[in-house]
């Protein structure tokens, strides 16, 4: 069988090898603060339903989705609520949160486990969005709402996103490997939910035992296969994916349930199988925390509402002074300003750079030699559009098709000149689209 | 712990090539061109190879200096400009001339246009072309110690004023014949474009269309030489296809940057060159031809823009 994958892409250094070994560990909370922001996924923020100086068990539901498209939040520890008030998040911004003193006894609510065979479509739909499951690769859209297209029975995939093409991350890649079962379950509970869809699990080449036992384990199912993606990035987009594993290809004014497709990463499948059949809400995460920035990296699995700090505490503390530190991967993550963050559902990492390349790199004349167009995996010609950014020139953007990037950094990463061209093109993507909620 | 970290946006990582690695791979590509042409041509080649690069490195770190500009030299494009303008130039130029060929590549051509990245015109190229209406004798004097005579290129053409009988292809193969500095050594070229090829500085997409345009036109249309194989390959081996081909015709700056623009490029090239060649005043074409087409860049980009992904109907409602 041939390696399923897309034209275009990049191969950046992967540094996975720091901690692809490190078994999940998990991460006890501190006692003390847990913050729970209100808006941890695509949508409305969601609706406080405890007041300060309630006392909360951990598993129980704190604020309720605020309208179709939002999620529940749950909280992972026992205690007593603090304040609702902003807090700052990962990616830098501020928002409403409820602040829960962790009182150590990790006191929880009963749940209700339930078998597969007694669920009705109905009822799976209820427990995942009761259960506050988003897309946990870091667009955090609520699951229950994919799940739940405007066509059912034109749905042939579900695929699970294990490419896992950012460099350095290694939770999806233990979480198949330690929990492979559930993986599965948890696909198979998504399965139910259509007539005929046959479920892909999309696996990158660089991890070869994790296809393996993959296939081994879906040997005996016939509508689930398991696709050798090649290593690039960004095999997980989900358009790339998308192409790589069916042949369809979608754009931005498209769904993948346009296609017949939906995509789901690692984890959140993972997080389904808790819902539905364990009936835990979502209220833990894995977290790699690497780079060359910590002494001991590693994989743990995080209770949301974690300070970053403990996080960097877990892998043994920084080494030195690092100057930098990224929520998520290298090509897409947020970089902090500061750590005094809480782990939230798309958490996936905490990336510690000794070094701050970016910030050492000068830009210098673009020599036009094509990279970034070779990279795209859009199929665009970053060089003109962040020529069009630059001069402010809409109209030239929207032509050339500037509003279909992904923002996947690879003509920035790639670019011999070292132009900001990402930077560049998601600053005029963001004028446009103000501009056009304007009118 | 109340600092602020450092913030950019995404992403985090950069790659580890720059403008300066790319320049130098082309310049460590020319090096077996480079060291035949010294072999071939002796001590004079030597000189005016070491002459260009220093000239043109020099004119752009002036100019720079005194514009107020950040100096770049260190990107070494000026180095590679000068070591083009080198191989094109016949080892009996006169260096003055050479210099002054040097200057006007960098100072006109590149400088006054914006710099690295703005010439619409390869300057190297432009260089000699320049230097080939102005000094059209000393640059087309091959007479050396070692060679004399016409360029197996310039007996080739038909009704040429060379007459003579045309090298064997070997000898134009390895590169024992006259011509300028780098142009002479096809199997030394080669080498260079495999290491541009392996190390991705290049594409294919260019230097075959090129040549497999220009090697069809002439196996089908050559006046006299209709259907010969060898006369094809004496063409292709024969004056500065090779080199022009694989290191000028790439020219990032002067070449179109969409896929499909550099196969429209490649085209044009190859049948600007068969008509340059076959019925044009001189036995070279290929100068002309890659400076003409430099001008037709913009156009071609215009009309190649790649079509971006998912820009159709999906497949499942096609297939309907």
């Amino acid at each position: 069988m041939g390696k399923c994958t897309f034209k275009g892409g990049v191969h950046p250094y992967d540094g996975k090898e720091l901690s692809k070994d490190k078994p999940i560990k998990e991460l006890f909370p501190a006692v003390g603060e847990m913050v729970f922001p209100l808006s941890q996924h695509i949508g409305a923020p969601a609706v406080p339903v405890v007041a300060k100086g309630d006392y909360v068990l951990a598993g129980q539901l704190i604020a309720e989705a605020g309208g179709f498209v939002s999620a529940n939040i749950h909280s992972s520890v026992s205690g007593t609520v603090k304040a609702i008030e902003p807090r700052t998040l990962a990616t830098g911004g501020k928002c409403n949160s409820i602040v829960i003193e962790n009182d150590g006894e990790y006191k929880e609510v009963e749940y209700s486990p339930k078998k597969l065979e007694d669920l009705s479509r109905d009822e799976i739909r209820e427990r995942i969005k009761a259960a506050g499951v988003v897309g946990m690769g870091g667009a955090g859209f609520p699951t229950n709402v994919k799940l739940t297209p405007k066509n059912p029975e034109e749905i042939d995939y579900i695929i699970v996103n294990g490419a896992e093409c950012e460099p350095y991350l290694t939770s999806d890649y233990r979480r198949l490997l330690e929990e492979s079962d559930n993986v599965i379950l948890g696909l198979k509970v998504a399965l139910k939910l259509f007539d005929h869809a046959k479920g892909i699990i999309g696996i990158e080449d660089n991890k070869p035992d994790v296809i393996r036992l993959m296939q081994e384990k879906v040997a005996n199912e016939p509508d689930i296969e398991v696709k050798e993606l090649k290593t690039k990035y960004p095999q997980g987009g989900e358009r790339c994916l998308i192409y790589a594993t069916t042949g369809r290809s979608i754009n931005s004014s498209m769904l993948p349930a346009d296609a017949g497709c939906i995509v789901h990463n690692v984890d959140t499948i993972f997080s389904i199988y808790m819902a539905v059949i364990e009936g835990k809400p979502l209220t833990k995460r894995i977290c790699t925390v690497t780079g060359d920035g910590v002494k001991n990296p590693g994989n743990f699995y995080v209770w949301l509402g974690t300070n970053y700090r403990q996080l960097l505490e877990a892998a043994d503390g920084p080494v030195g002074e690092p100057e930098k530190y990224i929520s998520g991967g290298p090509m897409m993550g947020f970089a902090m300003y500061s750590l005094d963050v809480p782990v939230a559902k798309g958490s996936s990492s905490l990336l510690v750079f000794q070094e701050d390349i970016v910030s050492k790199v000068e830009a210098s004349a673009c020599i036009r030699c094509g990279r970034c167009g070779a990279g795209c995996p859009s199929h665009l010609l970053p060089a003109k559009l962040a020529g069009f950014a630059s001069k402010n020139n809409e109209e030239g953007f929207v032509k050339f098709d500037g509003m279909e990037c992904v923002e996947c950094g690879s003509c920035s990463y790639v670019c011999p000149a070292k132009r900001p061209l990402t930077q560049q093109i998601k600053a005029m993507r963001r004028t446009i689209m103000a501009n056009r909620r304007k009118k | 712990m109340s600092e602020v970290f450092n913030v950019s946006t995404n992403p985090h990582v950069r790659s580890k090539d720059t403008t300066q690695t790319i320049m130098r791979d082309v310049l460590i590509a020319l090096l077996p061109a480079s060291i035949f042409g010294i072999y071939n041509f002796g001590i004079d080649a030597l000189i005016r190879i070491i002459v260009g690069i220093v000239t043109c490195m020099a004119s752009e770190a002036v100019y720079q200096y005194f514009m107020h500009k950040k100096v770049t030299v260190m990107d070494l494009s000026a180095a590679v400009t000068g070591l083009l303008i080198a191989l094109n130039i016949p080892s009996t130029l006169n260096v003055g001339f050479e210099i002054m060929g040097c200057v006007f590549a960098i100072i006109i051509v590149k400088q006054l246009f914006g710099g690295l990245g703005q010439n619409f015109m390869n300057p190297a190229l432009a260089a000699r072309c320049f230097l080939l209406i102005a000094f059209t004798g000393p640059m087309t004097n091959f007479v050396t110690d070692t060679f004399t005579g016409a360029t197996p290129l310039a007996m080739l053409k038909p009704n040429g004023e060379a007459e003579g009988v045309a090298s064997n292809l070997l000898d134009m193969f390895i590169g024992k014949t006259s011509g300028v500095i780098g142009e002479t050594s096809v199997i030394c070229l080669l080498i260079g474009a495999a290491y541009l090829l392996v190390r991705k500085v290049i594409s294919l997409r260019i230097p075959l269309t090129y040549v497999a345009t220009f090697a069809v036109l002439i196996f089908l249309f050559a006046p006299g030489h209709q259907f010969d194989v060898e006369y094809m390959a004496m063409e292709i081996c024969g004056g500065g296809l090779i080199l022009g081909a694989f290191f000028m015709a790439t020219d990032y700056v002067t070449s179109p940057i969409t896929p499909n623009g550099k196969l429209v490029f490649g085209v044009i090239l190859g049948l600007l060159t068969f008509i340059f060649r076959m019925f044009g005043g001189s036995a070279e074409g290929v100068s002309y031809a890659i400076i003409f087409s430099n001008l037709l860049v913009p156009l071609i980009e215009k009309v190649t823009v790649p079509k971006s992904f998912g820009k159709k109907k999906p497949v499942k409602e096609a297939a309907k």
